[in-house]
């Protein structure tokens, strides 16, 4: 048994040898870049691994910015398409949903659009939109067509905003005429913006079976905008 | 010593030996180090470490496999053990392979997208004119009317109408306990539009009528127009009439339309009667209560029923005098009145 023992510990009598022996020089370029961010600057391809998460925030931040003024100018640009993200949309539904949360904050009232009826809303809505015009034909890809949908909720997310302001100094005829007209042009807004980015992507016959379903879309958000009184 | 008792151990059942290397280290020991990873086993300590745990190993088997030369069932211990092994590795694969399968299904639900598009193969001027033409009945009987089985336009009067109902029931301040308004106005809109369309092709199977399930779906859906037209109007301009009217007109054109292009594709009297009789009941039927279920005025009707100055209990029998329930609620009400 001993011996056997013995026998064992051979497969690893290999690898007690291949310990680095004294009488032979460690050889080699062993010496590692240290500046790596001078050569990087000339490099197109960067590590993101060693900046500071500030920078990345800031960055990945300023290019959702970026795609926020695209919506507010939308003049025919690849650029909402050709890099989509999700986080802009996340964003302005989180911000939409949670302005128009003060509606229901009483329990007995149940009419005011709750936060996860705003969610479902915009997400399910823009799936449907994708997919509708995927089946129409169109040469989109699916995530990039939530991008656009997403972002052009923007112009509605703005006019939520002022209608709340609005609603603070008074809720009279005055009041609604001013918000009809803020949410009719964010309405308007929002199509035109989504559809100048949608529509390329599909056959020139079939624009407004395209569009009908995003007018839809943006119809009910800007109707729930419109609709919203806070909770007295 | 590893081949010496490794043949000791190994038993004449072919699913034993899977379950000898597991156990035995002298003889796994070499095939493990041969598979093992380059990258996982590089370090030293690493090394040692696993030196000692074969070791051990090895200690313990020769123990168990000195105590079990004696024993007398010893095959047949094992052979239950590899059989556990065996079935174990079974249902994980099974696991696995369900996994896979719902996973692969799920990837394939956007592959197959490819499936519905020749029924969304339409132009805006198709949609315009089938629009139009749901709301006029053909008189033609005697041969089968042409229905265009599409999706695009019955999926987005759908949509629309889901829209129509939600302002409805928020104008109405509808309440609805246990559900949202948006989920209850998807729920109604799409449960009519398959639930009836099913329903109807079932029966119109048991009759023999000529109809694919699709030409249904898109009947039913087009008949949907006058439906989104009524209620559209009706929800925002609050007049009985106006509502007794267009649901008669455009309701009763869509339901005509229907009814037109089913009797073309039946053949005989008790079926016709059937299936057409069943179809312009459940669509008039349906827009009638989309109306009243969902309207201001009949809230605002119930709220004047409703006022503070009646009790709030209004379902009790106030007609049987000698219950002892209604006596207590006679005592209770001055008290619930009084606050």
């Amino acid at each position: 048994m001993a011996a056997a023992a013995d026998e064992a510990s051979r497969p690893f009598a290999g690898l007690s040898d291949v310990s680095i022996s004294e009488d032979i020089p460690v050889e080699g370029d062993i010496s590692v870049p240290v500046g790596p961010s001078t050569r990087r600057r000339n490099d197109d391809e960067f590590s993101t691994l060693d900046e500071p998460v500030r920078e990345t925030i800031l960055r990945d931040l300023r290019a959702v910015g970026k795609k926020f003024i695209h919506v507010l100018y939308p003049k025919r640009s690849s650029a909402l398409l050709r890099d989509w993200d999700l986080w802009g949309p996340l964003l302005l539904c989180v911000t939409l949903a949670l302005l128009l949360q003060g509606g229901a904050a009483d329990s007995d009232y149940q009419g005011g659009p709750q936060f996860a009826e705003v969610f479902v809303i915009v997400w399910f809505g823009s799936i449907i939109i994708t997919l509708n015009s995927k089946l129409l034909g169109g040469t989109i890809s699916f995530f990039q067509s939530l991008c656009v949908l997403g972002y052009c909720i923007m112009p509605l997310t703005a006019a939520m905003a002022v209608c709340r302001i609005v609603l603070v100094a008074g809720s009279g005829t005055v009041s609604f005429a001013v918000r009809l007209v803020v949410v009719t042009a964010s309405f308007g807004w929002s199509t035109f913006a989504s559809t100048a980015f949608l529509a390329d992507s599909q056959p020139a016959n079939r624009k407004a079976l395209v569009v009908y379903p995003v007018f839809l879309f943006y119809f009910v958000i800007g109707w729930m905008v419109l609709t919203f009184s806070p909770s007295q | 010593m590893s081949a010496g008792s490794g043949n000791r151990n190994t038993n004449t059942e072919p699913w034993g030996s899977f379950d000898d290397n597991l156990v035995q280290g002298g003889g796994s020991a070499v095939i493990d180090m041969e598979n093992m990873d380059d990258t996982s086993g590089s370090s030293f300590e690493d090394m040692g470490e696993m030196h000692q745990r074969m070791k051990e190993e090895e200690e313990v088997t020769e123990e168990a496999a000195a105590t079990e030369d004696d024993n007398a069932e010893d095959g047949e211990f094992l052979g239950m053990k590899g059989l556990k092994g065996q079935l174990g590795r079974q249902v994980a694969d099974e696991v696995w392979q369900a996994g896979k399968r719902q996973a692969s299904r799920a990837f394939n639900l956007y592959a197959n997208i490819d499936i519905l598009r020749p029924y969304f193969d339409v132009e805006p001027v198709q949609v315009r004119s089938r629009l139009m033409e749901s709301m006029i009945p053909v008189r033609m009987i005697n041969f089968p009317q042409k229905i265009a089985g599409e999706l695009y336009g019955p999926l987005m009067l759908v949509f629309t109408l889901v829209a129509i109902l939600l302002h409805g029931m928020k104008t109405s301040d509808t309440v609805i306990r246990e559900g949202t308004l948006m989920g209850t106005a998807i729920g109604t809109c799409f449960g009519y539009w398959l639930g009836v369309s099913s329903f109807i092709y079932f029966l119109a199977y048991l009759v023999n009528a000529q109809i694919t399930m699709m030409q249904m779906l898109s009947l039913l859906g087009y008949g949907l127009f006058g439906h989104c037209v009524v209620l559209f109007v009706t929800y925002n301009i609050h007049f009985h009439f106006l509502f007794y009217v267009l649901w008669l007109l455009c309701g009763g054109l869509s339901t005509l339309r229907m009814v037109a292009a089913l009797l073309s594709r039946t053949v005989g009297q008790t079926p016709r009667l059937l299936l057409c009789g069943t179809l312009s009941v459940l669509h008039m039927l349906f827009l009638l209560y989309l109306h009243f279920a969902y309207h201001k005025i009949v809230e605002g009707l119930l709220d004047s029923l409703e006022g503070p100055n009646m009790a709030p209990m209004q379902r009790v029998a106030r007609d049987v005098p000698e219950l002892t329930l209604n006596a207590s609620m006679r005592s209770l009400g001055p008290l619930l009145r009084a606050q």
